[in-house]
């Protein structure tokens, strides 16, 4: 299994969490995988992107028009990061804007559950593997987050993800 | 003869691999190896270091002095000396920090070391988090110093082992040089066991070495430049050579640390993986002495890949080689996928992949909401229009969107240009107001020998230290006053406002960040300071928590409106720039955004009109 995945945001959006849950889901099922992250000051509100290269892969960076799949966290990137993803790649993107991609309002969904909005990435995400177009199954995901959360998060996180799964049974996915 | 192998050390039976991120991979394997003290300053891409080994000390029970240090150079000496006890030690930083701690670094070279010695020097070509572009593989051919180049987090890992050992034998402070490539991506790491050292301090006195006067250095010298010649005669540290299937003989790449992962990774997308030969170095400084006779007699063109400068290549010489320096290559900048694939197209006559222009575009990064920066930039900007605002490096630095960073230049510069400033515009006579702005973290770091220096020399100027209580662009350490060390000890706090008196400052006030009416009387307070007779430098200590601690979320709120009396003159989106205020196009005025405002209600004082409101309890 190879797949190279970017998550694109905006500093703040919790797009390094998404990639190390990625990584950590790769882990799981025993598949290498490198990863590259934002920080510094763009992670105080700037555009960041994130990479995931799950299989057998040398360096993190994916390069523009290979990837796979992107997961944009904020509507407006996909005029800045929308080239990483390759012809016939998916892009799933947190928008009620129609479009060329897979889009769910995932901020509304996490504030209409009560949850910060910052939960909106794992809505995303939970979108994402529902809509199976990861590499990996929303089961390996759910356990991810299951073993790695805090307590404290740990039923916030799995509702919000769950949220997304369940709009992706109900958009056919 | 052995040749280090970096499949080893492998995760011995029953220890799994984890996914970790290059300077967790980096801390980790400082605590495996028997490092007793490690001590760093935060800076991206090397900040996450000595968390890691904070981390990996108390998972293991590991025996480990690691220390926030106040600055790069006290770092560099505290862990040196514990190398000279013969104990196996370990300094980390950025690329800049490096600059900080030269010296130490110049002269440990000559003196050489006694426990193992590993100077982690993080750069960040590109640059995405830094003030420059530039190479530390250079220093250290400068200060003759041996520099590892790891390509990913794994083998980041293996050369911290490596590195020691290395440092050891010779006694030489050896460099560990990742990227921000290798810092901040994330891998399937093996662990190792922890093997600690049973090594009580032992410093054997020898003042001709550790305290060598000219007469020693001269003798010290010739022992470097022998061991630099017999390390550079170790086979054993030539490149792993991956043949190509011979098609192109008179053809090789050569390449180190992340752009020889992405340039295979990148050869395989051309449909070219294994056509040319490869090596991949691990050492680029010294470059194996036999290896580089041998390559050199061997093929005709040799493509050079490395970042972000020409260390390989200056040392393979002209000619053969096709690098940054003779323009195959470009010559400065980070060698992403995208320039890597026209280069190695290129370099092996095949038809470029067609690579886009760079997506332009996005938003920039800007203070959070909420954060006490934000209030005493906008009451600088109304306070002084025509003032001079020399600034310096944290999140502050984000002030220049609000136009009151003026300058931005290295860690504690604000202070000194301030006082610049101040004899340049003196010499004419009249000088205009000049604030300079530092954060806390940064005033221990570089700011208190410059605040010295200014009133010493009678500068006129006013000095803002933006307290915010923690290191927090590259993710809140905690500074000399709170107390505290790296490793959550206790510690014997220093004050901001004792500090400052010490340093001879006559005007001192301190403020709530918050309270910009009189942030706004104490800068003009501090003005007619500056201009009386026994005027001087006046500093006023601006305290708000970060929102991103701890401290700062137990802050109160305010639930924030914009009323009917709004005016549309969007003077609070322009000047106060807060992404908790948003514009509504349709009713043609401002508007709280409810999902980003914290309440912090400090935009209640600049709207004109009086418009905005807050109440307690958000």
């Amino acid at each position: 299994m190879r797949q190279q995945i970017i998550v694109s945001g905006v500093g703040g959006q919790g797009a390094v969490t998404l990639t190390r849950w990625l990584g950590e889901a790769a882990m799981l099922l025993g598949l290498p995988v490198i990863t590259s992250e934002t920080h510094g000051m763009a992670q105080r509100g700037g555009t960041v992107i994130s990479m995931v290269k799950v299989g057998g892969f040398r360096g993190p960076l994916i390069p523009w028009g290979a990837a796979d799949v992107g997961l944009f966290l904020h509507g407006d990137n996909l005029a800045v990061h929308g080239g990483y993803v390759r012809p016939g790649g998916v892009r799933v993107v947190n928008t009620q804007a129609p479009g060329a991609h897979l889009g769910l309002d995932a901020l509304g969904a996490a504030l209409g559950l009560g949850l910060k909005p910052v939960a909106a990435n794992l809505v995303l995400l939970g979108y994402a593997a529902g809509r199976g177009v990861l590499f990996c199954g929303a089961e390996v995901l759910a356990e991810v987050i299951r073993q790695q959360t805090p307590a404290r998060f740990r039923e916030d996180s799995l509702l919000a993800f769950g949220a997304g799964e369940a709009a992706a049974r109900e958009a056919g996915g | 003869m052995t040749r280090p192998s970096l499949a080893q050390p492998a995760a011995p039976p029953g220890l799994s691999e984890r996914l970790l991120l290059g300077n967790e991979a980096i801390g980790r394997a400082l605590v495996e190896a028997g490092v007793s003290l490690a001590a760093s300053y935060p800076g991206t891409p090397a900040s996450e270091i000595l968390a890691a080994v904070v981390a990996a000390a108390h998972e293991t029970g590991a025996e480990v002095h690691a220390e926030w240090s106040i600055n790069e150079k006290v770092a560099f000496e505290t862990a040196l000396a514990n190398s000279m006890c013969g104990r196996r030690s370990a300094v980390a930083m950025k690329q800049v920090g490096l600059n900080v701690a030269a010296d130490p670094f110049f002269r440990a070279a000559y003196l050489g070391v006694t426990g193992g010695f590993l100077v982690v020097a993080a750069d960040d070509p590109g640059p995405h988090s830094s003030q420059t572009e530039q190479d530390s593989r250079l220093l250290a051919l400068a200060a003759q110093v041996p520099v590892l180049d790891p390509m990913d987090p794994r083998e980041a890992r293996e050369m911290v082992h490596l590195g020691l050992q290395l440092s050891e034998r010779y006694e030489l402070p050896v460099m560990l040089r990742p990227t921000t490539r290798v810092c901040h991506a994330r891998q399937n790491v093996p662990l190792g066991e922890v093997r600690p050292l049973e090594r009580p301090a032992r410093f054997v006195r020898d003042p001709g070495r550790w305290a060598a006067t000219p007469v020693f250095v001269r003798e010290l010298h010739w022992r470097l430049h022998d061991k630099l010649t017999a390390l550079a005669g170790e086979a054993q540290w030539a490149p792993e050579f991956l043949p190509g299937e011979g098609g192109r003989p008179e053809k090789c790449i050569v390449a180190s640390g992340a752009a020889a992962a992405h340039a295979l990774d990148m050869l395989a997308e051309l449909g070219a993986a294994g056509q040319v030969d490869f090596y991949r170095v691990r050492m680029p400084f010294p470059l194996p002495r036999p290896w580089v006779e041998q390559v050199l007699g061997t093929y005709r063109e040799i493509l050079v890949l490395e970042e972000p400068g020409p260390v390989m290549e200056l040392q393979l010489g002209a000619g053969r080689v096709r690098g940054r320096q003779s323009g195959q290559v470009p010559g400065f900048g980070e060698l992403t996928p995208e320039v890597l694939g026209r280069v190695l197209a290129g370099f092996l006559g095949m038809a470029a992949p067609e690579v886009p222009a760079p997506a332009a575009g996005g938003v920039r990064p800007t203070l959070c909401p909420g954060c006490g920066h934000r209030g005493v930039f906008y009451a600088l900007r109304e306070t002084f229009p025509q003032g001079i605002f020399p600034s310096d490096i944290g999140c502050y630095t984000l002030g220049i969107n609000l136009g009151a960073v003026d300058t931005c230049h290295c860690m504690g510069a604000g202070i000194s240009q301030a006082a610049g400033f101040y004899h340049a515009y003196a010499a004419g006579g009249d000088f205009p107001p000049i604030v300079a702005t530092i954060g806390d973290s940064t005033f221990y770091h570089a700011g208190i020998p410059a605040l010295i220096n200014a009133v010493f020399h009678r500068a006129r100027f006013i000095l803002v230290i933006l307290d915010n209580q923690t290191t927090a662009m590259t993710g809140h350490q905690p500074t000399p006053a709170l107390g505290v060390t790296a490793q959550g000890r206790p510690a014997t706090p220093v004050a901001l406002p004792e500090l400052v008196r010490a340093c001879g400052v006559k005007f001192l006030r301190e403020v709530e960040a918050y309270n910009l009416p009189e942030v706004k009387d104490i800068l003009l307070e501090a003005d007619r300071f500056c201009r009386s007779s026994e005027g001087g430098v006046a500093v006023l200590i601006a305290r708000h928590p970060c929102l991103l601690t701890p401290e700062g979320r137990r802050q109160p709120r305010h639930r924030v409106r914009v009323t009917e009396g709004c005016v549309g003159c969007r003077h609070c989106l322009e000047a106060f720039e807060c992404r908790g205020l948003r514009w509504e196009e349709a009713e043609g005025r401002a508007a709280i955004d409810p999902v980003t405002c914290v309440g912090c209600g400090v935009c209640v004082h600049v709207c004109p009109a009086g418009a905005i409101e807050a109440e307690a309890g958000g």
